[in-house]
C-alpha cells in the first residue's frame, strides 16, 4: 500500500537573521517502512523528532531530500505536479490544531462538500445527502451545517477535519497528533471515532502521537522515532510488551507516570547513537558508532545493547 | 445584519458613519438638493455673506458656495473611491503574488516597492501633471499608482502568514486547483486589513486631491472641488470668512469621518477580538 525508503529530509536553519553560516537540521534521516492495506501504523516519538515532517513528506506538502515514497504502485516523488494531484486525493491528513486546520471563513458544510464538489465524487444534487452521511460517521449533528468553526469547541472542529478528509474516500489518512490539542475527556471520544472509521472505511492510517498510551489503542504496528531516525519498529505487541531500545522503555514508563530522574549530559556533537546523551544504558561503542536498524520483521531495534 | 450590528457598537466607526452617510446622501443627490447653479455666476451679489437664500454665502463672481460645495463633495469621493480602488487593486495583485509564490519574483516586486516609495508621492504627482493636462481622470490614476505600496507590503505579509497554517496545507493536500487554494482559502483571509488600509486611504486622497486642486493643477475652474474654492478663498480671506471655512470643514468632517471608519474597522478586525461577543 504505502511504502517509504530511505526518506531524508534536512531544513537549513539560520541561528540569527544576520548569520551567514546555516545550520543543517536533519528532521528525516534515512526512514525506511511500509504499511500494509488496513493496517494501522503509530508513529512515536517526542516533539522535534521528525514525526510530523513524515507525514507532510509522505503527502509532499514537503519534498523530500533523497528517498523513494511508493503510494498504490507510483512513485510520488517521480510524478508532475498534476499527476500527484490524482494521488493526494486518495490520502488524507489530519493535522494536531483544529483551529487553524479549517478554514475560518467557510461554514463547516462547505468545508466537508468543498472537496466532494470539486473532485466529482457524488453528483452534485447528491451532495448534501453525502455531507449529511459524513456527519452521521463522524458523530455530527446535523444542526452544525452551517456553523463557522470558531462557533464549536475544539472537539467538534476535530471532527469536521476528520469528516473532511473522508469525504474524498481516501485509501490512505494520516493522522498528525490529531488529538494532542483536546481536552483528555474529549481524546477519549476521538480515539473512539478513529476507531470505528478504521472499521467502517477499512482504511489504511498513519496514526501520529507522542504519547504511548494513545497509540497503543489504535495501531498494529509501531515505530518509535527519535532526532528523525527509525528507533524501534514492529507489531504493537511486540514493542509495547518487549521494548528493546532505551528510549523506548523511557517512553513506556513515562506513559505510566514513572519518571526517570537521570539527567543526561549534553554532547553537541554526536557521532554515534543520537540518543547516546540521554541513554542510560550507553556503552563506548555508542559514542562513536551509529546503531542500525536490526531484528526480524515483527521487530526491529537500533540499540548495541544485546 | 451582523456586520452592521458590529459597526454600530463601535463607537469609532459609528461616528465615522453619522458623519459620512449624510455625505454621501448630499453626494449623490447635489443636483436635487442644491438650490442654485453652482457655475452659474450672478454679479449683482458677490461676496455676500450667509443667508437663507444662500445658505454658506456667495463667491467672488456670486456663485453659490452652498452649492459649489455640494458639488464639490462629488469630486472628493469620487477621487477617494477611484484612486483607492486603483491603488487596492495594485496592491492587492503585487501582494498576494508576492507572498504566495515567494522567491525571485518576490525580491523583484518588494524592491519595486522600497523603490516607488522612495520617491517624493506629492512632486511625482506634480511632474506628471505637468506634462499631461490636469484633469480629474488624470489626478485620480496618478494618485492611484503612487499610493499602492502600503497595500502591496500588507497583503504580502498576510499572506505569508496565512500560506503557512493549517487549513491551506489541507486545502493542498485535497489537490484542489491553486486558483482555488489562492481565491477560496488564502485571499478571502488575508484581506480584511486592506479593508481599514483602504478606507484610511480614501482621507488621504481626498487631501491630496484638494492640494492639487488649491494649487491650480487638480481639478480645474469652473468644476467645483473643495480645493479650487479654497483658492479663491485665501484672496479673500480678511472679507469673505465663509469662502474657507465651508469647502475647508467639508475636507475636514470628511476626512476625518473616514480616518474614524478605518480605526473603527481595525478595532472590529483585530483577531483578539474577533472571537469575542
Amino acid at each position: 500500500m504505502l511504502s517509504i525508503s530511505e526518506l531524508t529530509k534536512t531544513f537549513e536553519v539560520r541561528k540569527t537573521a544576520f548569520s551567514i553560516k546555516k545550520h543543517v537540521i536533519s528532521a528525516l534521516d534515512k526512514v525506511s517502512f511500509f504499511v500494509e492495506k488496513g493496517e494501522t501504523l503509530g508513529v512515536v516519538g517526542e516533539s522535534g523528532s521528525g514525526k510530523s515532517t513524515l507525514a507532510r513528506c509522505i503527502l509532499m506538502l514537503e519534498v523530500p531530500d533523497s528517498g523513494t515514497i511508493t503510494f498504490a504502485g507510483a512513485d510520488l516523488m517521480d510524478l508532475t505536479h498534476n499527476q500527484l494531484r490524482t494521488y493526494r486525493k486518495r490520502m488524507q491528513i489530519i493535522f494536531q490544531d483544529p483551529y487553524s486546520s479549517l478554514n475560518p471563513r467557510h461554514t463547516v458544510y462547505y468545508t466537508i462538500a468543498e472537496p466532494i464538489l470539486f473532485h466529482h465524487i457524488a453528483p452534485k444534487e447528491e451532495t448534501r445527502k453525502r455531507v449529511i452521511e459524513i456527519f452521521k460517521n463522524v458523530g455530527l449533528d446535523e444542526d452544525f451545517m452551517n456553523k463557522y468553526p470558531h462557533e464549536m469547541s475544539g472537539g467538534q472542529r476535530q471532527r469536521v477535519a476528520i469528516g473532511r478528509a473522508l469525504a474524498t474516500n481516501p485509501a490512505l489518512l494520516i493522522a498528525d497528533e490529531p488529538v494532542s490539542s483536546l481536552d483528555v475527556s474529549i481524546q477519549a471520544q476521538i480515539i473512539n471515532l478513529f476507531m470505528d472509521i478504521k472499521e467502517q472505511y477499512a482504511i489504511t492510517m498513519i496514526f501520529i502521537s507522542h504519547d504511548l498510551n494513545i497509540v497503543r489503542f489504535v495501531s498494529d504496528n509501531i515505530i518509535v522515532m527519535y532526532g528523525g531516525k527509525i528507533l524501534e519498529m514492529g507489531t504493537k505487541e511486540e514493542v509495547l510488551n518487549h521494548p528493546l531500545h532505551p528510549y523506548t522503555q523511557m517512553l513506556m514508563n513515562a506513559s505510566q507516570g514513572k519518571f526517570s530522574h537521570y539527567k543526561g549530559q549534553d554532547i553537541i556533537d554526536i557521532s554515534g547513537c543520537l540518543y547516546y546523551p540521554r541513554c542510560q544504558r550507553r556503552k563506548a561503542v555508542c559514542k562513536n558508532s551509529v546503531p542500525p536498524l536490526t531484528g526480524d520483521k515483527d521487530h526491529m531495534v537500533a540499540c548495541f545493547k544485546e | 445584519m451582523e456586520g452592521v450590528r458590529v459597526i454600530v457598537k463601535n463607537n469609532l466607526a459609528l461616528v465615522g458613519l453619522i458623519i459620512l452617510v449624510p455625505m454621501f446622501f448630499c453626494a449623490f443627490f447635489a443636483p436635487l438638493i442644491v438650490p442654485h447653479n453652482p457655475v452659474e455666476p450672478d454679479l449683482k451679489n458677490i461676496l455676500s455673506p450667509p443667508s437663507w437664500t444662500h445658505p454658506f454665502g456667495t463667491d467672488t463672481l456670486g456663485r453659490d458656495v452652498f452649492s459649489r460645495v455640494l458639488y464639490g463633495s462629488r469630486i472628493s469621493l469620487l477621487v477617494g473611491f477611484v484612486s483607492v480602488g486603483i491603488a487596492t487593486m495594485i496592491g492587492i495583485f503585487l501582494g498576494s503574488i508576492s507572498g504566495y509564490y515567494g522567491g525571485m519574483l518576490d525580491e523583484i516586486i518588494m524592491r519595486f516597492v522600497d523603490l516607488m516609495m522612495c520617491f517624493p508621492t506629492f512632486f511625482l504627482i506634480l511632474a506628471v501633471i505637468a506634462l499631461l493636462e490636469p484633469s480629474i481622470w488624470n489626478i485620480m490614476i496618478v494618485i492611484g499608482l503612487t499610493s499602492w505600496m502600503g497595500i502591496a507590503r500588507l497583503v504580502r505579509a498576510e499572506i505569508l502568514s496565512i500560506k503557512g497554517k493549517e487549513f491551506v496545507l489541507a486545502a493542498k493536500a485535497q489537490a484542489f486547483s491553486e486558483k482555488k487554494i489562492i481565491f477560496r482559502h488564502v485571499l478571502p483571509n488575508a484581506i480584511t486589513p486592506v479593508y481599514v488600509v483602504a478606507t484610511l486611504g480614501i482621507g488621504g486622497a481626498i487631501l491630496t486631491e484638494s492640494a492639487l486642486s488649491f494649487l491650480g493643477i487638480g481639478v480645474q475652474p469652473p468644476t467645483p472641488s473643495w480645493g479650487n474654492i479654497l483658492t479663491q478663498a485665501k484672496d479673500n480671506i480678511e472679507v469673505a470668512w465663509w469662502l474657507s471655512l465651508y469647502p475647508g470643514l467639508a475636507i475636514f468632517l470628511t476626512v476625518m469621518g473616514y480616518n474614524l471608519l478605518g480605526e473603527g474597522l481595525r478595532d472590529i478586525f483585530d483577531p483578539r477580538r474577533r472571537y469575542q461577543s
